[in-house]
């Protein structure tokens, strides 16, 4: 009996002793100084985080102690992983003007920002969405968002981006950013979307 | 040789169905790596691919980085993932509907650390993405976080 207990004494001993902190979770804010959540979960429980640097350590054995970090302690620990992350997925929105797959003048400057932020990105992938405002039947519209699309993708291959890059579609009036009654013009809604990632 | 005939109608059939199947999961990467330095490996169905800017990244991948390397990844349903030195990352589960941004994301951290920044499939269904480590598994509620493994651990 006595042996048993020292054993398992001994054994519970070197558990405590072995479970260094294994893991480690920290929740970061995001571009607004918020954060989010993360439910931390392991065999012996689990933790919420949902403020910034928040932090969880976990032991190898699973037992989970809150702790706190700051932004100059993870920037330096965690400088590696931080660095390579990728830019953040960007949208646009260039308007038309109404009926014709031209943009307006008022979105030249930003078809050139938009020409300028997507060179510089590693492996860039983009997303073009033409859409239209519910004048004119719904096949035309179709028919003009996609042109509006094909037109913003001319224009982004002219600035040397390559075509298989750049994926096109066309969704006519059926997702305004204005919703409005059937043949009502609205110029808000004469637009392509541009995602960029 | 009816019975033959029909069984061997049937072995095409499924063959066929599961080529489909096969090519149709094959042709949908789940990401793209936007960023790299030193050395970046990628691990496909037991090969061995070297990691470059631009190289697509698809379910059931290991992504492992060396002692000087580090990898950035965009998903497409725009979550960022990127490994600092010495980590093994897989993407094991990964599905994403560009229209209803639903979806799944399940992914490991063996060793290494891990920064993300959850996407769409996070916003849209939370409990559809898991980031597991050997000892933890974290449920993401929208939000960017960190996860480290201690590469010494036993």
């Amino acid at each position: 009996m006595a042996p048993v207990i020292v054993i398992a004494a001994a054994a519970a001993l070197i558990a405590i002793f072995n479970s260094r902190p294994a893991e480690r979770v920290v929740l970061l804010p995001g571009p607004d100084g918020k954060a989010g959540a993360v439910v931390v979960t392991t065999n012996t429980g689990s933790i919420l985080l949902d403020q910034p640097y928040a932090a969880a350590s976990v032991s190898s054995h699973g037992s989970i102690k809150a702790i706190r970090e700051d932004a100059a302690s993870v920037h330096a620990r965690y400088e590696a992983a931080l660095i390579a992350q990728p830019a953040r997925p960007v949208s646009f929105f260039v308007f038309f003007l109404r009926g014709k797959d031209e943009f307006t003048e008022e979105s030249k400057p930003l078809v050139e920002k938009l020409k300028a932020e997507i060179v510089q990105r590693p492996a860039p992938e983009i997303m073009v969405i033409g859409h239209t405002d519910r004048v004119g039947s719904e096949a035309s519209n179709d028919a003009l968002s996609l042109k509006r699309a094909e037109a913003m993708r001319g224009e982004l291959i002219g600035a040397g981006i390559a075509a298989s890059s750049i994926s096109i579609a066309g969704r006519g009036e059926r997702e305004p950013l204005v919703p409005t009654a059937d043949e009502v013009a609205e110029p808000k809604n004469c637009r392509v979307e541009v995602n960029v990632r | 040789m009816i019975n033959q005939y029909m069984l061997r109608a049937a072995l095409l059939l499924i063959c066929a169905l599961h080529g489909v199947a096969v090519s149709a999961a094959g042709e949908e990467p789940a990401g793209t790596i936007k960023t790299v330095t030193g050395s970046v490996t990628i691990e496909r169905g037991g090969q061995k691919l070297a990691a470059a800017e631009g190289t697509q990244v698809f379910a059931a991948d290991n992504v492992i980085t060396g002692s000087n390397g580090s990898v950035g990844i965009t998903l497409r349903d725009n979550t960022l993932l990127s490994a600092g030195h010495n980590s093994s990352l897989s993407l094991d589960k990964f599905a994403f509907d560009p229209s209803t941004h639903a979806g799944t994301i399940d992914a490991s951290l063996k060793r290494g650390t891990l920064s993300v920044v959850s996407g769409k499939i996070a916003k849209q269904s939370p409990d559809s993405v898991r980031f597991r480590t050997p000892t933890t598994t974290l449920g993401v509620r929208g939000t960017e976080f960190i996860i480290e493994v201690d590469a010494a651990r036993d």
